[in-house]
C-alpha cells in the first residue's frame, strides 16, 4: 500500500533515472526496429528454429533446475552441518563466473577429455557438447543459483510452526516436505523457476562455448542475435524483439497465474 | 538516435577499458608537422583490429611507441563485422584492419572512412588439428570421415566465408563465431579439426599443428587497412598504417601473414 504522502526529490530524482537507464535501450531497440521488412524477416526458417530450440532448452533446463535447486534449498535452509557457510558461497559461483569462462569449466569436465566426459564417451559413446543436452546443461548451470537462492529465501522466512507440527503429529520429513513445506513455499518455487527460466533463456557466453553454434541443434535465440549482428544489425534487432516479446509475454503470464502479482 | 546510439557505444566500450579518447585531443602536433619522414608520433591512437591481427598488432604497437615517446595505442581486437558494427555507430577509432574486404565494405558504405582502404597483408586457411596429428588428417577429403568432428566459422565471420569460398563441403559439428573459438575447440580437443587462418596456428603452435590444403589458394583472404572519418588523431592513424606497411610488414610475415 503506498501512503499519500509527497516523495522526498532525493528519492524521486535517482528512481526516474533508474526506470530511465532501464527502459532507454529497449526503447531504442524498438526506434530501430525495421518494421517494414518485419513480416519477411519472423518467416525465416532458421530464426523460428532458434526460437523453438531456446523455449525448448530454457524450459527444460528450468525442470533440471527444479530436481536439483529445491531440495539443495532445503538442505541449505533446513539442515544445520558444518560448512554450510562455504557451500551457500560455493552455489552462487555461477553468478559471479563469466558464462564465458563457466563455458570453459564445463568443458574441462564433461568434454571429451573431461573427467566426466571421457567416461560417458567411453562406456555409452555419449558426448555432451555440441549437442542440445549440452545447451540444457550449459543454461542450467548458469540459472541455478537464481532458483537455489530464490527458494531458500522463501524457506527461511515460511512459518517452521507448521512443520514441527506436522512433525509432532507423527509425519516423516518426507512427507512433512510434500504436505507442508512444499505448499507452503510455492510462490516462492514459482518466482524462483521464473526467474531461472528468464536467466536460461538469455544465456549466451557458456551455451556458445561448451554446446558451440549449430542451427538447429545448439543454435539459441541469443546465438542467432550475435551471428546476425555480424551480418547486419537490422536482423539482430529483430530477433532480440522477438526474444523480448516472447519472453514477456510468458513471464507476465505466468506472474499473474501463480506468482501473486503484488501491485 | 544514431546520436544516442552512438553515445552508448561510446559509453560501453569507455567502460569496457577500451579507452578511445572520444574528446578533442591535444595532440602536440604544434612544433611537428605530421609529413611523412619519420617525424614523432604523438597523442592517443585507437586501433581496431580483427582477431587474427592480434599477436601482429600487439608487437608493432610496442615497437611504434618505443620509437614514439609520445604515442600511447590502444588496440581493440573482436571479429571483424562486430567491430565494423561499433565503427557504423560512432566508436572514437582512427583505424580500422578488417580480415576482408566486405566488413571493410561495411564501413566504406556507411562512410565512415576518410581514405581509400588498402590491403596490408592476406591470410591463408589450413587445416587445424591436435599436435601430433593422432587423426592422421592430410586433406580436405578426410575432414568428411564419419566420427570425425570438425568446427568451422560461421558464414557470417570471414573465416567462415573463405571456407566456403574455397569450395569447403564438411559438416561441421559448431559454427563457431570467430577464428580464435574454432581454434580454441581444436586446443581443448572438443574437435579433431577446425578451419582456421596459417596465422592462428602459427600462433598457437605449441598446442596444435596445421594442414596445408590447395584447395585454400583459392580463398585467400585479403585485409584492408584505413584512416576513420571521425579518428581523433589523424596524424598518428597516417603514421601507424606507414608503419604496417613498411617496416611493421615483418612482424607480420612472421606471423604467417603473406605481403599483399
Amino acid at each position: 500500500m503506498t501512503t499519500r504522502q509527497r516523495v522526498p526529490a532525493a528519492l524521486l530524482v535517482p528512481a526516474l533515472l533508474g526506470l530511465a537507464f532501464l527502459v532507454l535501450p529497449l526503447a531504442g531497440l524498438l526506434i530501430r526496429a525495421p518494421w517494414g521488412t518485419l513480416p519477411a524477416r519472423l518467416a525465416e526458417p532458421q530464426v523460428l528454429a532458434a526460437l523453438r530450440l531456446s523455449l525448448l532448452t530454457a524450459t527444460l533446463a528450468t525442470v533440471l533446475c527444479l530436481l536439483l535447486g529445491v531440495p539443495l534449498a532445503w538442505l541449505l535452509a533446513r539442515v544445520e552441518f558444518r560448512g554450510r557457510r562455504l557451500v551457500r558461497a560455493l552455489v552462487t559461483v555461477p553468478l559471479v563466473l563469466p558464462p564465458v569462462v563457466g563455458g570453459v569449466a564445463l568443458l574441462l569436465v564433461f568434454g571429451r577429455r573431461g573427467i566426466v566426459g571421457q567416461w560417458l564417451d567411453q562406456a555409452f559413446g555419449i558426448t555432451l557438447p555440441f549437442s542440445t543436452a549440452g545447451v540444457v546443461l550449459a543454461e542450467a548451470f548458469v540459472a541455478l543459483p537464481f532458483l537455489v537462492i530464490a527458494v531458500e529465501g522463501a524457506l527461511r522466512g515460511a512459518d517452521a510452526r507448521y512443520e514441527e507440527a506436522a512433525a509432532t503429529l507423527g509425519a516423516g520429513r518426507w512427507t512433512t516436505f510434500t504436505h507442508v513445506t512444499l505448499p507452503l513455499v510455492a510462490p516462492g518455487i514459482a518466482a524462483g523457476g521464473v526467474l531461472c527460466w528468464a536467466r536460461a533463456l538469455g544465456e549466451f557466453g557458456a551455451t556458445i562455448t561448451f554446446a558451440g553454434n549449430f542451427p538447429g541443434r545448439t543454435q539459441t535465440m541469443p546465438l542467432a542475435v550475435y551471428l546476425a549482428l555480424e551480418r547486419d544489425v537490422e536482423a539482430a534487432i529483430v530477433l532480440s524483439l522477438i526474444l523480448l516479446v516472447v519472453s514477456v509475454t510468458i513471464l507476465a503470464a505466468l506472474r499473474d497465474r501463480w506468482v501473486g502479482s503484488a501491485t | 538516435m544514431r546520436r544516442t546510439m552512438a553515445l552508448v557505444v561510446t559509453a560501453l566500450l569507455l567502460l569496457a577499458g577500451c579507452g578511445g579518447s572520444g574528446s578533442d585531443e591535444s595532440p602536440a602536433a604544434s612544433g611537428g608537422s605530421a609529413a611523412p619522414g619519420g617525424d614523432a608520433l604523438s597523442g592517443q591512437l585507437t586501433v581496431f583490429a580483427a582477431a587474427s591481427l592480434t599477436e601482429s598488432f600487439d608487437r608493432i604497437g610496442q615497437e611504434l611507441q618505443a620509437r614514439n615517446p609520445q604515442l600511447f595505442i590502444t588496440f581493440n581486437y573482436g571479429g571483424s563485422s562486430g567491430l565494423a558494427t561499433q565503427i557504423n555507430e560512432g566508436a572514437p577509432a582512427d583505424v580500422f584492419a578488417a580480415a576482408s574486404p566486405a566488413t571493410m565494405k561495411s564501413v566504406t558504405d556507411s562512410g565512415s572512412n576518410a581514405g581509400e582502404p588498402v590491403v596490408f597483408v592476406r591470410n591463408q586457411l589450413v587445416i587445424a588439428v591436435a599436435k601430433g596429428n593422432p587423426k592422421g588428417i592430410a586433406g580436405l577429403a578426410n575432414l568428411s570421415e564419419p566420427g570425425l568432428k570438425v568446427a568451422l566459422c560461421a558464414e557470417e565471420v570471414p573465416c567462415g566465408a573463405a571456407a566456403k569460398k574455397a569450395g569447403v563441403t564438411v559438416t561441421p559439428v559448431t559454427l563457431e563465431q570467430d577464428v580464435k573459438a574454432a581454434l580454441a575447440k581444436v586446443k581443448l580437443g572438443e574437435v579433431d579439426a577446425a578451419l582456421v587462418y596459417r596465422t592462428d596456428v602459427k600462433a598457437a603452435a605449441s598446442d596444435v599443428d596445421g594442414v596445408e590444403f590447395p584447395e585454400s589458394a583459392g580463398a585467400i583472404n585479403d585485409y584492408p587497412i584505413v584512416v576513420l572519418k571521425d579518428a581523433p588523431n589523424t596524424a598518428a592513424a597516417e603514421g601507424f598504417i606507414k608503419y604496417v606497411r613498411s617496416e611493421g610488414l615483418a612482424a607480420l610475415t612472421e606471423a604467417g601473414f603473406q605481403a599483399p
